[in-house]
């Protein structure tokens, strides 16, 4: 089915999550190709569809878009997700940068030895409720609206929301000195493109598992 | 009407400082760093700026304390009127305002893979005088075989098959700006980087040749040279760190 935007990915959430939760969040269905094998992802290369010999690799209005920052931005602007103006646009790109961080924080968590594992995962709970969760919550306060920009949702929103589920699956309580974040998870998860994206059956992604890293560090060939 | 000397300087010096109001001011260490990027592309643009240097821990919490810092960390740019943080976040708005982010939403998608590509070749450069000498050793193959197998192919190709002087569209963007950067700084560790990129050899003279570029690479410039011990030290004085 042309048309539809291509993922090209591993089969787990890793960095295209957040493309997963944008294109599900602007109501775009989408197809994705997931990589199991070497030979796949070297092929790939060999065609020249990886600028950069990285995924994720989103094929898109006859573009073959790497870097996920890049294609996140292309996909909001593409879908009134941008704000209106400069200044929303510059707000929403340092709001989305520190949710990025956070995240960031998470994805690379499984694949770092047993050790680091468990004395990181309290830093970045700490990091959340200290640093990241506070910056949110004063911005939902001094804005007044329901979204953290402007007075519609943006990729900011989608953003953090990703981030708060995300934060929530390692430690449930996270948002219990954050009110205004707390309402803000209600509202957001019940709009209905993202409300459908939550249910199961949907093209999001599980935590990622064993499998999933060794399937990673196998194509990728790291350690 | 004769002004006393005084009432001269007086308005003089209300002069500079609302001229001085106007401009980006840059909160971050005496030295690269993630700051440099943005000096980079202000300089390119022709826009003026002014510098506070973090030097003490003070500074740091006085800004932590006064909620200048939306996620306590710097860079941090005042510009029109916001207290901007997040590197890529304040490049994208000067290079918005200046005219140096493409036409439309496709030129935004190329210039925004592009730089995303020579952010990740500068970070192992950033990075590189914190680690242990041997360490380095290793980086600097790192850098040294991204930059010839990776990053610097898929430039040289991009000039190749757009056919004008710039990566995207027909005049200067940020792409070319953080391409001459990426180039000049991989340079200073590996001399002979560019020596099988013609193209890029080419669009390196063209850009350093660019009014803006020429005048910030002169020496006196805001442009600040590699890091060195002192920035290291002054850096995790003012974090903090062990």
């Amino acid at each position: 089915m042309s048309g539809k935007p291509k993922l090209t990915y591993f089969n787990g959430r890793g960095r295209m999550e957040s493309i997963r939760w944008l294109l599900a969040a602007a109501g775009v269905e989408f197809e994705e190709d997931f990589l199991e094998t070497r030979e796949q992802y070297l092929k790939l290369i060999q065609d020249g569809h990886l600028l950069f010999d990285q995924v994720p690799l989103v094929e898109i209005d006859g573009m073959k878009m790497v870097q996920t920052k890049a294609i996140l931005s292309y996909i909001a602007g593409k879908h009134n997700l941008y704000g209106k103006g400069l200044k929303e646009r510059a707000f929403i790109d340092t709001y989305v940068e520190g949710t990025t961080d956070l995240m960031q924080m998470i994805l690379t968590l499984p694949f770092s030895p047993p050790e680091a594992k468990k004395k990181n995962l309290p830093l970045i709970i700490e990091k959340a409720k200290n640093r990241y969760f506070p910056a949110y919550e004063k911005a939902l306060k001094q804005h007044g609206q329901g979204f953290l920009v402007g007075n519609q949702l943006s990729w900011a929103d989608v953003h953090l929301l990703e981030a708060i589920l995300m934060v929530e699956e390692k430690e449930s309580t996270v948002l219990s000195e954050f009110p205004l974040l707390q309402g803000f998870k209600t509202r957001i998860s019940n709009m209905a493109t993202i409300k459908k994206f939550l249910q199961p059956g949907s093209q999001r992604k599980p935590q990622p598992d064993d499998k999933y890293v060794a399937t990673v560090m196998k194509i990728l060939k790291e350690g | 009407m004769e002004l006393t000397e005084l009432e001269s300087s007086l308005r003089e010096q209300a002069i500079r400082t609302s001229l001085m109001a106007g401009k980006p001011k840059l909160y971050y260490f005496n030295g690269r760093g993630r700051m440099e990027s943005v000096r980079w592309l202000l300089a390119a643009a022709g826009i003026e700026f002014v510098e506070e240097f973090l030097e003490t821990r003070e500074q740091y919490e006085k800004l932590l304390q006064d909620g200048a810092l939306l996620f306590q960390q710097v860079p941090m740019v005042e510009i029109d009127g916001m207290k901007m943080v997040q590197t890529r976040a304040i490049l994208g708005y000067i290079a918005a305002k200046h005219n140096l982010y493409g036409k439309n939403l496709k030129e935004r998608a190329l210039i925004d893979m592009y730089v995303e590509g020579t952010r990740d070749l500068m970070d192992l450069i950033r990075v590189h005088h914190k680690f242990s000498s041997e360490e380095q050793e290793k980086n600097l193959a790192l850098i040294n075989e991204r930059a010839t197998a990776r990053y610097f192919p898929v430039y040289e190709k991009v000039l190749k098959d757009h056919g004008t002087e710039f990566l995207v569209g027909n005049q200067l963007t940020w792409a070319d700006v953080q391409l001459i950067e990426a180039i000049l700084m991989v340079e200073e560790k590996v001399s002979t980087i560019l020596s099988k990129f013609p193209l890029l050899q080419d669009f390196k003279t063209r850009m350093c040749n660019i009014p803006t570029i020429k005048k910030f690479l002169q020496p006196g410039s805001q442009r600040k040279p590699p890091p060195d011990e002192s920035y290291v030290v002054t850096a995790n004085r003012v974090f903090n760190r062990k």
